[in-house]
């Protein structure tokens, strides 16, 4: 929580107010990550379920030999579960977590492109009229196909499952 | 080690120079008159002067000279190495760290009480040796500056270039010093024909004005002073005055350094804080930047395995090439596949080793640990070690030697008892400290054996009858007993002195043994001292596993904890849906159905089976669905986002490729003691 200003989600628009990323789809909106952070992109893997872990990252996949977790963002945007698709793929990105440079694949329904986004065409999340936890957004930017959201993959990945129970679903057991 | 910063390279150098150093004079406190420990002191300090300075660690070069320019008078027998000099030394040491870590700011202090501390012990030596008119009179001219110049004459052997001594770089440190004419000596140049022009026919004469002294000039040629020939004379003084000027300095640096130490009002009690700061730096940047020495021997051997692979899988490439055909195609694929079965596994093993570094490195930590305790309890300790050589993997080695620190701490400071203490029950007034290592199968036991008071019972029982852990008057084994003392804030001293009570209890020892997958046992008989064994695997890597299947997934089950596997027939299952328990030959172990607390929402199996695991002497069942088998894991770590997911200590990977996660015994066992109180409170 304590890096909701970290330099990997305060996106990185370069000079000219631009920023490359990998457009995909999620529950019918369209979402966003920044081109430098993805990894590689995937099929889908066989999963490994963890129990007891936060249902936001409940599986591990093996990824070249090494254990990374699949996260399901649906959960952080309180979307509905979903069967996955043919086109269903999973993006790993690389970002910090806890000051570690950790790898997590991301279940994506579809992934479209590499796009370029103009900072001009961005904005803050608004404050109301919008379902979404606020501080997972870091900016929409409007497209010409509609809006792209960025999140803040930073502050979802380094926010603990809190006691609450508000950001993500207590784990069925 | 290759390209790197090169003021890197100089901290991991000085490292391990003042690590040298510090087994140079720990030994020296034991012979104090050894002359090869003073020299070998005295090199160690002076190349860490020189390459200090080489680098820019200006305040590190400047400190250390002095330490140096103390042990060159050791050396030179004008004053006797003493106790106190070595502690001395070894306290400059922990700042020469400091320096070396940092750009030593703020540190000036620390470093000025230090060297007056330097001073005084020096000068107590001195004392006591101007006993003795000859010493006195001798260490007068040495130490007195030169009257005005001396005549400096030098001849370096004659293969001296074929070792890297260049003579001009002599020169240039002489004229350094001061105002040099130097003269060469052409008498011994052999006749042109007979001339090799890779040998030094040369020899020197310097005539050198100024204030440097003897020591100065000696200091020039320390590296070569063994082979050559030197004779320093001194100039007729011609001006009193400039001597007086320079003795003045000198005094004013003791007489300044004098009062700053006076002025500490403790400065003893700041000796062991600095110290630790300093290790504690040492940490850090070792963290920085690792590396591990590994004998040559071992990389040819990796070096043969894979040129094997290479050679195997050109033969792979070939066979693919070709295409499988017919019963003498299938043969050579299996052939091909058994040759890569056996170099991963001999390369795995190679690769093990070359992870491996002997325990030596961290003995050798704590010598200095017992005798700055020593001084500190005022207790004598002798430490010895065994086992030295004994191996174990480098992560292992790191991450033991917190708990150990503690542990060696509670053996001197608990289980020793002062001198007097120990005459009086008949026991040799210095306590014995052993460490000890070897290896038994995969594990490496490591033994820590004081010959103290033992550990009280009495005062154990008290304290955790006080504490609510057992019941007053409960009835417990004796090694139960003493397992109390791995409790969370439990501690037997009566008074906290200034070794205990630093925030690292033996819960923490137990629990950073414990994630080693290690245990740890005590034995003690009051009176004769206490004996802490760590048993500790080999490696970290790799462990032999039970796998198991639960519902749908594949679990590890750490083999060296397995005890037995039993099948969970189908009444007691039946009868132990209200209680969780079966009885094992006369002892109710509590059990854990696995598929309920994974949620696995599947169907049990019909034939459920039990796996009865342990650790430190409890035990739990598993409940799984079946057992596949034993499995060579290779351990994976998890990501962070699943650190708080304690159950399962990592993951691996099966012959699939799928994930299969490993199970933490400990925290299942705990997790089964933990229902079974609560089912006894319920019922």
């Amino acid at each position: 929580m304590q890096d909701t200003l970290t330099p990997i989600s305060a996106a990185n628009w370069d000079a000219d107010g631009q920023l490359e990323v990998l457009t995909f789809d999620l529950a019918g909106e369209t979402f966003a990550v920044e081109a430098m952070l993805v990894r590689e992109i995937l099929d889908l893997l066989p999963e490994t379920i963890v129990p007891g872990a936060s249902p936001l990252v409940r599986s591990v996949v093996n990824f070249r030999g090494k254990i990374i977790p699949i996260a399901d963002l649906r959960l952080a945007f309180d979307m509905p579960a979903a069967e996955n698709t043919i086109d269903s793929r999973i993006i790993v990105i690389e970002i910090a977590i806890d000051g570690e440079p950790t790898q997590i694949g991301i279940r994506t329904d579809k992934v479209h492109e590499v796009a370029t986004l103009n900072h001009a065409d961005s904005e803050k999340p608004p404050v109301v009229g919008m379902r979404w936890r606020r501080e997972f957004v870091h900016e929409l930017v409007r497209q010409a196909g509609g809006i792209v959201v960025l999140p803040d993959l930073s502050a979802i990945f380094n926010t603990k499952s809190p006691e609450s129970g508000t950001a993500y679903p207590a784990v069925a057991s | 080690m290759s390209a790197q910063d090169p003021i890197a390279a100089f901290r991991v150098e000085a490292g391990e120079l003042l690590g040298d150093i510090e087994q140079a004079l720990l030994d020296l406190s034991h012979d104090l008159t050894s002359h090869d420990l003073v020299d070998s002191v005295f090199r160690g300090l002076h190349t860490l002067k020189g390459s200090g300075a080489m680098f820019g660690f200006d305040a590190l070069a400047g400190f250390t000279h002095h330490c140096e320019t103390a042990f060159d008078r050791v050396r030179k027998g004008q004053v006797p190495a003493t106790e106190e000099l070595v502690t001395v030394i070894l306290s400059a040491m922990d700042h020469m760290q400091a320096l070396v870590d940092g750009d030593g700011a703020g540190l000036e202090a620390v470093g000025d009480e230090i060297l007056g501390r330097l001073h005084q012990a020096i000068g107590a030596a001195d004392a006591s040796v101007a006993v003795e008119p000859t010493a006195a009179s001798v260490a007068a001219p040495l130490s007195a500056p030169a009257a005005s110049g001396w005549r400096i004459t030098f001849r370096l052997p004659t293969d001296c270039m074929t070792n890297g001594t260049n003579p001009l770089m002599l020169l240039d440190e002489l004229r350094s010093l001061g105002d040099a004419k130097v003269t060469a000596q052409t008498d011994q140049i052999p006749s042109l024909d007979e001339l090799d022009a890779s040998q030094c026919h040369l020899g020197w004469q310097v005539e050198l004005r100024g204030d440097a002294s003897r020591a100065d000039i000696e200091d020039v040629f320390i590296f070569v002073m063994d082979d050559m020939t030197l004779d320093i004379v001194p100039i007729e003084a011609d001006d009193a005055d400039e001597t007086q000027a320079e003795a003045a300095p000198t005094t004013a640096l003791a007489a300044d350094t004098g009062s700053v130490a006076s002025t500490q009002a403790t400065p003893a009690a700041i000796e062991p804080g600095t110290g630790d700061a300093a290790r504690n730096a040492k940490v850090a940047p070792a963290k920085a930047q690792e590396s591990v020495r590994v004998p040559a021997e071992r990389l040819d051997v990796l070096m043969d395995r894979v040129g094997e692979l290479v050679i195997v899988q050109s033969r792979l490439a070939q066979l693919s090439n070709q295409g499988v055909r017919g019963p003498a195609g299938e043969l050579a694929l299996r052939s091909v596949a058994e040759d890569i079965e056996r170099l991963a596994s001999e390369l795995r093993d190679t690769m093990m080793v070359l992870r491996m570094v002997p325990v030596a490195s961290l003995f050798g930590r704590f010598r200095r640990l017992v005798h700055d305790l020593a001084r500190e309890t005022g207790k004598t300790i002798e430490l010895s070690t065994h086992g030295e050589t004994t191996e174990v993997d480098k992560t292992v080695i790191e991450r033991l030697a917190d708990p150990m620190v503690h542990l060696i701490r509670n053996a001197c400071d608990h289980g020793l008892e002062t001198p007097e203490e120990r005459v009086a029950a008949g026991k040799p007034e210095a306590g014995h400290v052993t460490l000890s290592a070897h290896q038994a199968g995969g594990e490496v036991l490591i033994t820590i054996r004081d010959d103290g008071r033992g550990i009280n019972r009495e005062r154990v029982r008290a304290k955790a009858e006080a504490q609510g852990l057992i019941e007053p008057g409960a009835q417990i084994s004796d090694s139960e007993l003493l397992q109390m003392i791995f409790h969370p804030g439990f501690s037997t001293a009566a008074q906290v002195t200034n070794l205990s009570g630093r925030g690292v209890g033996m819960d923490v020892v137990k629990r950073t043994i414990e994630s080693l997958r290690g245990t740890i046992d005590i034995t003690s008989n009051p009176g004769d001292g206490s004996t802490v064994v760590l048993r500790i695997p080999l490696t970290l890597a790799i462990i032999e596993g039970l796998l198991v299947r639960v519902g749908e997934g594949c679990y590890v089950i750490p083999l060296a904890v397995v005890e037995e596997c039993i099948e969970l027939s189908l009444e007691e299952d039946m009868r132990s849906r209200g209680r969780s328990f079966i009885t094992l030959r006369d002892r109710l172990v509590p059990f854990i159905r696995l598929r309920e607390m994974f949620a696995t929402g599947t169907k049990p199996d019909p034939h459920q089976k039990i796996v009865v695991i342990t650790t430190g002497g409890e035990r739990v069942g598993l409940v799984v669905d079946q057992i596949i088998g034993s499995h060579q894991t290779v351990i994976k770590s998890m990501s962070p986002l699943h650190r708080d997911v304690a159950t399962f200590a990592g993951a691996t990977i099966l012959g699939d490729g799928s994930v299969a996660l490993i199970l933490d015994a400990v925290q299942l066992v705990a997790f089964g003691q933990e229902q079974e109180e609560r089912l006894r409170a319920a019922g």
